[in-house]
């Protein structure tokens, strides 16, 4: 993270021409982007304002300034909804720690061993993950069903249940991160076995910390991508205190799309806050090529 | 699978805490086995204790020697993968030979019981109830199922049933009686005069079984009454007799699926029960001409979106990964953590706002451009709306990969390109793409499918409109997916078994679409 002094004071002697051709340019293109990204949240946060709360009187930005739907979220006039939160906060942990995790194993074994099926089961990898899950649902419904009669904390309307039905797709990063494996020299491990080091002890000492930053930005995906899960939450969790956030909002809303935005916009603007936080918390372990660090020392 | 690591392997000894870890492992599995087994029998979850049992000889199989050493890293994601992505699948495949759906869930013996309670009529000795309605917490109080929780009036003894189960006595200890109606029952959530006057429709067609011969039917919005059954059952001549008009019903194939059936050979009752239909619903779908007619449409558009979805989102990502990247650039962070913005909100919000954006009178787009454009009753504005929503949900994710990816490129390839004389462009031209590409390339190919069947882009922001008149199997913006979703459940009731064999064709398409992309993006030569 620390910059050589030198190049400081090289940059602040650059000319404007020559900087903005190196970088300012750069920071247009930045702007430009960013104002692309940012306005539909802007609009998120002043419906979540707006104490009118229609689709009409909400503009980008806000015309006037009330908590009143925030206020009526926290109190569970609405709903659960801190019961929501803290489903939400159980199954995006839980889901996407382990399928990282399970997905990080079978990464390794696809890009360091070589064994009889392993192509065949990396290409129908990539072909089961295709599955039009949409319909797949009626399945998945009774099976979880007949689930519940055996052990009943993991049938429907149960956060274990619905766990494990979103852990079906724990190989879905083999992919990318055999990528990532694969970018990884060989000759690191092999260097470790002929020093005695048994596969567990190259996978866990060598490869993981290698490659922290990636596995960090996997779990981020995977994270939001559970926090984004709704169809199958829609159809296992429909007692009111079993439900997630995607879940319980979108049943506010329905009730009355336009004039429910802001409760809506308000729940909205509390799941984004915790993921924007923890990008901030995981994006230092993203700066930096550490790969390179591991090769050299 | 056999392992081909060196042979250090192999000599190396047993560590303590290994086999500590290994018994610990299968003793747990040996202990939810012997746990589990007589409850799944006792159930008859037949297929769970097949899955079990299988589970457990894998992990035995796999951790209890030091073979297969792949396996032992592979087995953990492939048993979440193989219980609840195959199986399903599997599923999915047998429900495609069956009539599965609404008025075909149960068995036949649930069909004839809820036919002859339908035929119900009232007599003068018939005894009345007291009624209120109730459906089980979290059930839809609009379509059921309703449960009739009934107070005799004479007795004050309450009873409930469904359409499924008899009436029987309730606990009095359960309900709470107010001024002779209940008002409120452990288990169930009561529904109030409003809510019984809006399912009131649904109410008249309910009929719950009492014996063979008698049921309850619903009379006005509070009263209920025993009537005896018009209708009886023979199960030596598997026919039901009307014993009011002497007519005989047989059990006879009206269109895929069985029914009771008139002399006419015309279905006399719309109940049927869950049956195997053979290919008939692989038939419908390849000879219906309406239904062919429309995949042709659908196809390509779905090819359209997909790429282009695919396409706009990889360049934008990737072209701002590669300007934002740049070391000396300040604020890098603040921009990282702008971009990635649109990626923290939950795909429906997203989804459901921008739907609000391209509303034509007051929407967001059209206010601030001034324009008046009719973007959700143009299909080609419409498809153009789709496109430029997913953009915006889609390119963080491909800025964050490749971002991510870029970081992973060791620094000595960078430097020694460099030193080789390279300049910034062709360092990133040259070097940086073709190895950053060989890392994201799967995840191109993955994207692309995730599009092909991205069911809540098309659902969530347009619901497949707009529709041409007279058209209403697919809108100008439906894909294959959301296409088969409206004919299979929209319109006349669920059709699971129909759905399903659209959905195992539509992923024999997937397999092909996927096979020619391995080809083209030489994915099975990098398999290595």
């Amino acid at each position: 993270m620390s910059t050589p002094p030198t190049s400081v004071t090289q940059q602040r002697r650059l000319p404007f021409g020559r900087w903005f051709a190196e970088i300012g340019w750069r920071h247009v293109v930045g702007i430009l982007a960013v104002l692309f990204a940012i306005f539909p949240i802007l609009f998120v946060v002043s419906a979540s304002l707006n104490p009118l709360g229609t689709v009409s009187s909400t503009g980008i930005i806000p015309k006037s300034f009330s908590l009143v739907h925030y206020r009526e979220l926290i109190s569970g006039a609405r709903g659960p909804f801190l019961t929501w939160y803290l489903n939400t906060i159980i199954v995006c942990v839980v889901v996407a720690v382990v399928q990282v995790f399970l997905s990080t194993l079978a990464a390794y074994a696809f890009s360091r061993f070589r064994f009889a099926g392993r192509r065949i089961g990396l290409l129908s990898l990539l072909l089961i993950m295709m599955f039009p899950s949409v319909l797949a649902m009626i399945a998945v419904y009774t099976m979880i069903s007949g689930l519940g009669q055996i052990f009943p904390g993991l049938g429907l309307n149960s956060l274990p249940g619905y766990i494990v039905v979103l852990l079906g797709g724990s190989l879905g990063q083999v992919w990318l991160i055999k990528g990532f494996f694969d970018t990884v020299p060989r000759e690191l491990d092999e260097a470790a076995i002929i020093d005695g080091a048994s596969h567990w002890q190259v996978f866990s000492r060598i490869l993981l910390p290698t490659l922290t930053p990636i596995l960090a930005t996997t779990v981020l995906l995977a994270l939001v991508g559970v926090l984004s899960e709704f169809l199958l939450g829609s159809i296992f969790l429909t007692a009111n205190d079993k439900k997630t956030l995607a879940v319980g909002l979108y049943g506010l809303l329905s009730g009355d799309r336009s004039n429910n935005l802001g409760v809506f916009a308000a729940g909205s603007v509390m799941i984004m806050i915790p993921v924007i936080v923890l990008y901030q918390f995981l994006q230092r372990y993203i700066v930096g090529g550490s790969t390179a660090g591991a090769v050299k020392g | 699978m056999s392992s081909a690591q060196a042979p250090a392997h192999r000599e190396r000894t047993t560590t303590i805490p290994a086999v500590i870890a290994r018994v610990v492992l299968l003793g747990a599995v040996l202990a939810v086995v012997a746990f589990t087994v007589p409850i799944a029998v006792a159930q008859k979850q037949w297929m769970w204790l097949v899955v079990m049992l299988l589970a457990a000889v894998a992990i035995f199989v796999v951790y209890s020697t030091k073979r297969f050493i792949p396996g032992k890293y592979l087995l953990p994601g492939t048993l979440f993968l193989a219980v609840f992505l195959i199986t399903p699948i599997v599923l999915t495949i047998g429900y495609s030979f069956t009539n599965f759906g609404d008025g075909t869930r149960g068995t036949k013996e649930q069909a004839i019981e809820q036919i002859v309670a339908n035929s119900v009529q009232q007599t003068d000795d018939s005894t009345w109830y007291n009624m209120s309605v109730a459906v089980e917490p979290g059930g839809d109080p609009a379509a059921g199922p309703f449960t009739l929780l009934l107070v005799d009036p004479a007795s004050g003894e309450v009873l409930a049933g469904d359409a499924e189960t008899s009436l029987e006595p309730v606990p009095a200890s359960d309900v709470t009686v107010t001024s002779g109606f209940v008002t409120a029952a452990k288990d169930y959530e009561v529904l109030d005069a409003r809510q019984v006057n809006t399912a009131y429709k649904a109410l008249q067609e309910l009929a719950v079984p009492v014996d063979d011969t008698s049921a309850v039917r619903v009379q006005g919005a509070n009263q209920a009454f025993v009537g005896t059954t018009a209708l009886s059952y023979d199960e030596a001549s598997d026919t039901i007799t009307n014993a009011a008009t002497g007519e005989t019903y047989t059990v006879g194939k009206v269109g895929d699926s069985e029914y009771f059936v008139g002399a006419d050979g015309k279905r006399a009752f719309s109940q049927s029960w869950l049956q195997g239909v053979g290919g008939e619903n692989y038939l419908r779908l390849f000879t219906n001409g309406a239904i062919a007619k429309q995949f042709g449409a659908a196809f390509v558009w779905t090819l359209v979106f997909a790429l282009g979805s695919v396409l706009l989102t990889f360049v934008v990502g990737f072209a701002l990964a590669l300007v934002l990247n740049d070391e000396r650039m300040k604020g890098r962070r603040l921009y990282r953590s702008v971009l990635l913005l649109p990626y923290a909100v939950p795909g429906f919000i997203s989804l459901l706002v921008w739907s609000s954006f391209y509303n034509k009178d007051f929407g967001l787009i059209n206010e601030t451009l001034g324009l008046s454009l009719n973007w959700m009753g143009d299909p080609t504005l419409a498809k153009a709306a789709v496109l430029l929503t997913n953009l915006w949900m889609g390119f963080p994710y491909m800025f964050i990969v490749s971002t991510g990816a870029l970081q992973a490129i060791p620094n000595d390839v960078m430097e020694a390109a460099r030193m080789d004389g390279a300049n910034r462009l062709q360092t990133t031209v040259k070097v940086v793409t073709p190895l950053l590409l060989v890392a994201v390339s799967p995840l191109l190919v993955a994207s692309f499918a995730f599009n092909f069947n991205n069911f809540n882009a098309i659902q969530l922001l347009t619901e497949g409109g707009p529709f041409l008149p007279g058209e209403y199997t697919r809108g100008g913006t439906d894909i294959l997916i959301s296409m088969i979703y409206r004919i299979a459940f929209g319109g006349s009731g669920a059709d699971f078994g129909f759905a399903s064999a659209v959905s195992v064709a539509l992923f024999a398409l997937t397999g092909i679409l996927a096979a020619i992309q391995f080809r083209f993006t030489n994915v099975l030569e990098d398999v290595n």
